[in-house]
């Protein structure tokens, strides 16, 4: 077992633990702290794919956990209020079921992403980063004017969504769905490193000309790449929603894109458990932070400062060392 | 629609893109010579703003407050420069991306920290206050043709800078060939800092101009960053030009897209949804712009091969 997946596990157990043990002595605030560490975890991960493993810089990703965000509020404000969403062509009608809620969420997103993806990755380097930041703004001041949705004001969702066999309303039971969620995207996102589609990928980031050579296309490979990473930050966000029970434009804008970014470079770029990591971090230091002074987000400006000038490899980097060539 | 109150947008569109070219001058040109993308523009934008109302409110003159709003920002970014930015020109983007995120973050909780969270306000200088009759009978703001006339007179300032004067020179030297200009005894980090002081002291005028008209708040700055970045890809990277045309055109099509959708969606649907499809719609007009720029020509209208 190398020293990074001894981290992992470690973090793992940790992000189990905490709120198992909170539930053991009765402090649900504690739990939603963790469920909200899954959940931006979970956002980072589908980021991580973009950005660690393809090599694509996106500051838009706040685009997709915004469509997720709205798949839930919409949906669950239409069964709430038992209109349906449209009568033409079809009768379509709001659900409080979570699994319909991802479904869409992730089929949403997934869709805006090959639209932005496909328009985006004409270009790269710093043209890539400014586009993916337009269109998360498009989307976001399209939220704002879309009075039907509760435009600024976003939407309230009076009781969280259901899923078969659980009470959702006990913390730690949507704890245990938004962790279970994390570790399988995890999972997928280890399985997919390591699938032919994955190594493609990273020798697409490494030196898109051999992969030309060779007769993939690095287009394709990113596009792809651009799209199951817009799904699962998607989901993220129904996720997200489901634990405010609100959603409103703020989920769009270019502050929450920056902040997934952060998670991943506070745990480290390119690393499985990165987003876990940073995630966590940031959470706790919110929670601390955010006690002693009003101004918090200056420390947290000068931690950031300090990781990217001095400790590139992020927490997870500064405790395992050196990446492994294949790992 | 009567045609005075189209000409009134069309002057109002062209304002806003003349203070889009100030901000989007200075990020391309700090990306054209030191191959920097810079987030924290918007935060040089912001500290020119309120470097002039706190100026103004303390001594009452308009003149006063825009000096101190350009040496604000320019020495804000001068010292930026020097601490941060500097360590982030030979790494890669992520990197620039990320540190200058932590600066906005700094710089804003800074700010809010220094003057509250409330929004100050600057007022419009008295000589510049109330409505001209321009050739026409078009009743239009003084204080914003003044803002045309100003931004124009700083856009042939920076074309004259750049094809005229030996600064210029060694500008367009460090875009094409650093290592070369290095080499025949330039001092490159200072050139480095003066450039980036030069875009910082832009986007802080820009800021205090605009803040006269809008109010001066934590975070104005972003929004006009983002836009600016638009502009940027519209244009291509790099060119002044490219900025000020680029510019223009979103200026252009955000104010007349927000007048003329609506209105041509009422021709075939009624009032309300025509009014809430319009209004969705034109908030995304820019940004359908860029798209189509994009399709036809993905390194910008006047861009090097991206």
């Amino acid at each position: 077992m190398s020293r990074e997946t001894l981290i992992n596990t470690a973090l793992a157990l940790a992000l189990l633990g905490v709120p198992l043990w909170a539930y053991a002595v009765d402090e649900p605030f504690i739990i939603t702290l963790a469920t909200k560490v899954a959940i931006l975890a979970l956002a980072g991960v589908g980021l991580n794919i973009a950005l660690g493993l393809g090599g694509l810089v996106s500051l838009g990703h706040a685009a997709f956990f915004g469509i997720g965000g709205y798949a839930m509020g919409i949906l669950a404000s239409h069964a709430q209020t038992y209109t349906a969403i449209t009568d033409w062509p079809v009768l379509i009608e709001g659900t409080k079921s979570m699994p319909v809620i991802w479904l869409v969420a992730v089929v949403a997103s997934g869709i805006a992403a090959l639209l932005i993806g496909a328009l985006s990755l004409r270009t790269s380097g710093v043209y890539f980063i400014m586009i993916t930041l337009a269109f998360g703004q498009m989307l976001y001041y399209f939220a704002i004017s879309w009075a039907a949705y509760g435009g600024e004001d976003g939407l309230s969702v009076y009781v969280r969504n259901g899923f078969p066999g659980l009470n959702t309303l006990d913390p730690i039971q949507f704890f245990a769905i938004t962790f279970v969620l994390l570790l399988a995207a995890l999972l997928f996102s280890a399985r997919l490193a390591k699938s032919p589609f994955g190594l493609a990928l990273n020798a697409a980031r490494q030196s898109p000309q051999r992969v030309e050579t060779i007769g993939l296309s690095p287009y394709r490979l990113r596009l792809l790449a651009f799209v199951i990473s817009g799904m699962i930050t998607g989901l993220a966000g129904a996720l997200f929603a489901d634990l405010n029970r609100f959603v409103s434009p703020t989920m769009f804008s270019w502050q929450t894109s920056g902040e997934i970014m952060v998670f991943i470079i506070l745990g480290g770029t390119a690393r499985l458990f990165g987003p876990v990591a940073g995630a966590a971090l940031f959470i706790i230091l919110e929670h601390i932070l955010g006690g002693l002074s009003e101004f918090w987000h200056i420390y947290l400006g000068l931690l950031l400062l300090l990781v990217v000038l001095f400790a590139k490899g992020g927490v997870i980097g500064t405790l395992a060392g050196r990446e492994q060539a294949h790992d | 629609m009567s045609l005075l109150l189209l000409a009134e947008q069309v002057l109002n569109g062209l304002q806003f893109g003349i203070m889009l070219f100030l901000m989007a001058a200075g990020l391309t040109l700090v990306f054209g010579v030191m191959g920097l993308i810079n987030l924290a523009h918007g935060s040089l934008f912001m500290v020119g703003a309120f470097a002039a109302a706190a100026v103004a409110g303390a001594t009452g003159s308009f003149v006063l407050a825009l000096i101190a709003a350009l040496a604000a920002a320019a020495a804000a970014g001068a010292l930026v420069e020097v601490l941060v930015i500097r360590r982030l020109y030979a790494r890669e983007h992520l990197d620039q991306v990320l540190a200058t995120f932590a600066l906005i973050l700094i710089f804003s909780e800074s700010t809010r920290w220094l003057f509250g969270s409330f929004p100050l306000f600057l007022n419009i200088p008295e000589a510049l206050s109330g409505p001209v009759t321009l050739p026409g009978g078009i009743q239009y703001s003084l204080y914003r043709l003044t803002l045309i006339a100003i931004g124009l007179a700083v856009a042939f300032g920076l074309f004259l800078l750049i094809s005229r004067t030996r600064l210029g020179i060694q500008i367009r030297a460090g875009e094409s060939d650093r290592e070369m200009i290095a080499a025949l005894g330039v001092d490159i980090s200072k050139l480095y800092t003066i450039v980036f002081a030069l875009g910082a002291a832009l986007a802080g005028l820009a800021g205090a101009l605009v803040g006269a008209i809008q109010s001066v708040q934590v975070g104005m700055g972003e929004p006009v960053l983002i836009l600016a970045f638009v502009v940027i890809v519209i244009g291509g990277i790099g060119s002044i030009k490219g900025a000020l045309v680029g510019a223009i055109l979103v200026g252009l099509t955000d104010t007349l897209g927000g007048l003329l959708l609506p209105l041509f969606f009422g021709l075939f649907m009624d009032n309300a949804a025509a009014t809430s499809t319009g209004s969705a719609l034109a908030s995304m007009s820019i940004y359908i712009l860029m798209a189509i720029v994009l399709v036809v020509k993905p390194s910008g209208l006047y861009g090097a091969k991206a």
